[in-house]
C-alpha cells in the first residue's frame, strides 16, 4: 500500500501517448518540411487571425446565453424538493447522451428550409435564412453545451444555506438585495467553472460550423482539421496557439475560482 | 404570491424542456416519414428495416462496442493502479503526475486528436503500418485513464487509512490487507471511472476522426461520413433506436439505485 510502483505502467504510457505527442506539435510548429527549425509556421497562420478572433468571440456569446439560461433555471432546481430536482437533473443530462453529431444534425432537421420551423414562419409570412449564419452556429452551441453550465450552477446553489436567505429576509432585505447580497456572490464559484467548462469545448469545436454555418462562419476547429490535410507545420502551428489560449485561460479561470471559493 | 412565482418556474422550466427536446423529437418523428424530404408522406418502418439490412452502420456498431469494452476495461485497470501509486507519492512529484494527467481532459479534443495522429503517422513511417483499430484503442485508454486517475483518488483520501493498518496487524499480508481494506473503500470510485470511460468511448468522435486511418470506422464515424454524403432517414431510426437504448438504460440505473437506497433505509 505504501508503492508507488503500481503508478509505473501509467507513467510509461503517458510519457508516449501524452508527453511525446505534445513534443510532437511542438516540433512541427517550429520547422519546416525538411526539418529544419523556422517559425514560418506562426507567420503563415497569422493568415487566420481572423478566424481565430471569431471562434472566441462566438464561443464567448454561447457561453454568456448559456449563462442566463442556465442561471435561473438552476436556481428554481436548488430552491425544489429532491425528487423534482432529480427528475429535472435527468432530463437535462439525457440530451448529452446522444453523440453530438445526431444532436447537430437534429438542428439541421429542425431549421432545414422547408423544415417544421420554416414552415411556421412561412404561415405567418416569415421567410427568413434560418441557416448558415452565425446565429444559428451559436444556437448549436448553446443546444450542446448547456447541461455543462446548468451542472455546476446547480451544486454551487444547492450549497447555499437556506438560513443565509432567510436572515437577510428578517433583516430587511427584499428579493433584489438577497439575490445581490446572498445568492450571486454565493455562486460566483458556479459561473466561473461553467464558464469555463463550456467556453474551452465551444471554442475549440469543429463540425458545429460546417453543419449550421455558412462558408464564412468557419471555426478554428475546422481549420486546423481542413489544414492538416495540406500542412502538418501550420496546422501544428495552429493548434499549439489554441492550446496555449486555452491552457492560460483554465489557469486563470482556476486562481479566480479558488479565490472566490476561499472568500466564500 | 408564492404560487404566482411556483407558475412562472413552471412555465420556464417548460420552455428549456422544449428547447433541449424539440430537435430530438423531429427527429425521431422523421424516422417514421414516407419520404425523404421534410414533406411529412405518412407513416412507415422502411428506415428501421433498411438500418438493420445496413452491414456497415452494424460492423461500426461493433467496432464502437468492441473498442469501448477493451479500452474502459484497460484504463479502469491502468488508472486505478496509477491512483494507488500516485496516492502514494510525495507533494511536488504528485502535483507534477497529477498535472500531466489532466493534460487530455484540459487540451482541447482537436489538439489531443492531432497530436495523436502526428505521432501514429511518424511511427507508422518508420514502423510500417497504418492506422484502425490499434491506434483508436490506444488513443481511447489515453484519454479515458485520466477520469478513472480523476475518480478513484478522492476515495483514496476519504479512507481511513488506521483500517488498512488494522488488518496487517490482525495477521493479514499486505495484499491480503488490500483487498480486503483499501479495494472495497474505492470501489464505487472504479465502477464510475470504468462507466465514464465506457460512455466517453463509446461516445468520441474528434480523437476517433484522427486516429481511426481510411477504413476504420466507429458509430460517430460512419454517421457523419452518411451524413456527408446526402441525409437519410436511415440516421433518423438509428438515432431514434439509439435513444431508447440510452432511456431505458438509464431508467433501469436509477430504479436500481432508488431501490437500493430504499432497502439502506428499510434495514436502520
Amino acid at each position: 500500500m505504501k508503492s508507488k510502483a503500481p503508478a509505473i505502467p501509467y507513467l510509461i504510457w503517458m510519457l508516449f501517448f501524452t508527453v511525446v505527442p505534445l513534443v510532437m506539435v511542438v516540433y512541427y510548429a517550429f520547422t519546416d518540411k525538411s526539418g529544419s527549425f523556422t517559425l514560418n509556421s506562426f507567420v503563415d497562420s497569422l493568415f487566420y487571425t481572423d478566424v481565430f478572433i471569431r471562434s472566441l468571440w462566438i464561443a464567448l456569446v454561447s457561453t454568456v446565453i448559456c449563462l442566463v439560461i442556465a442561471y435561473p433555471l438552476s436556481y428554481i432546481m436548488s430552491r425544489s424538493n429532491g425528487r423534482t430536482r432529480t427528475a429535472i437533473t435527468m432530463m437535462i443530462m439525457l440530451p448529452m447522451w446522444m453523440n453530438f453529431i445526431l444532436r447537430i444534425y437534429a438542428w439541421v432537421l429542425l431549421l432545414q428550409n422547408d423544415g417544421l420551423v420554416d414552415t411556421a414562419l412561412k404561415i405567418f409570412g416569415l421567410d427568413i435564412p434560418l441557416m448558415g449564419n452565425a446565429g444559428s452556429v451559436i444556437l448549436g452551441m448553446v443546444y450542446n453545451y448547456l447541461p455543462f453550465m446548468v451542472l455546476p450552477l446547480h451544486s454551487v446553489m444547492l450549497k447555499i444555506d437556506g438560513s443565509l436567505i432567510e436572515a437577510a429576509k428578517d433583516l430587511g432585505a427584499g428579493k433584489f438585495n438577497v439575490f445581490r447580497k446572498v445568492v450571486f456572490p454565493l455562486s460566483i464559484p458556479g459561473i466561473i467553472s461553467g464558464f469555463t467548462v463550456v467556453f474551452v469545448p465551444t471554442a475549440s469545436t469543429f463540425l458545429v460550423a460546417q453543419y449550421l454555418g455558412g462558408t464564412g462562419d468557419k471555426m478554428i476547429g475546422d481549420v486546423i482539421e481542413n489544414i492538416f490535410q495540406r500542412d502538418k507545420n501550420v496546422g501544428s502551428a495552429i493548434s499549439l496557439a489554441l492550446m496555449v489560449i486555452i491552457l492560460v485561460l483554465v489557469i486563470v479561470m482556476n486562481k479566480f475560482g479558488d479565490e472566490e471559493a476561499a472568500v466564500a | 404570491m408564492k404560487k404566482k412565482r411556483k407558475i412562472g418556474s413552471k412555465i420556464y422550466i417548460a420552455l428549456v424542456m422544449l428547447f433541449l427536446y424539440l430537435p430530438i423529437a423531429v427527429l425521431i418523428l422523421y424516422s417514421f416519414n414516407n419520404g425523404k424530404t421534410s414533406v411529412w408522406k405518412g407513416f412507415t418502418l422502411k428506415w428501421y428495416y433498411e438500418l438493420f439490412n445496413n452491414s456497415a452502420i452494424m460492423t461500426s456498431l461493433y467496432n464502437t462496442v468492441i473498442v469501448a469494452v477493451i479500452a474502459s476495461i484497460v484504463s479502469t485497470a491502468l488508472g486505478t493502479l496509477a491512483a494507488v501509486g500516485i496516492y502514494n507519492m510525495k507533494k511536488p512529484v504528485r502535483t507534477v503526475v497529477t498535472n500531466v494527467s489532466n493534460v487530455p481532459i484540459i487540451n482541447p479534443e482537436i489538439v489531443t486528436g492531432v497530436s495523436f495522429m502526428l505521432l501514429f503517422t511518424f511511427l507508422g513511417n518508420i514502423f510500417n503500418f497504418e492506422m484502425g483499430f490499434w491506434t483508436v484503442l490506444i488513443a481511447h485508454i489515453s484519454f479515458c485513464t485520466p477520469y478513472v486517475v480523476l475518480n478513484v483518488m478522492p476515495k483514496l483520501r476519504q479512507m481511513d487509512y488506521s483500517i488498512y493498518e488494522a488488518a496487517l496487524d490482525l495477521g493479514c499480508n499486505q495484499r491480503q490487507a488490500f483487498m480486503k481494506t483499501v479495494v472495497p473503500e474505492i470501489m464505487p470510485g472504479v465502477i464510475s471511472g470504468l462507466l465514464m470511460s465506457f460512455t466517453y468511448s463509446l461516445d468520441d468522435f474528434v480523437i476517433t476522426y484522427f486516429t481511426r486511418g481510411a477504413r476504420f470506422q466507429t458509430l460517430p464515424i460512419q454517421i457523419y461520413t452518411m451524413l456527408r454524403r446526402r441525409i437519410s432517414p436511415t440516421i433518423n431510426a438509428l438515432s431514434t433506436l439509439l435513444f431508447v437504448v440510452t432511456i431505458t438504460i438509464l431508467i433501469i440505473v436509477n430504479v436500481r439505485e432508488y431501490r437500493a437506497e430504499k432497502a439502506r433505509y428499510a434495514k436502520l
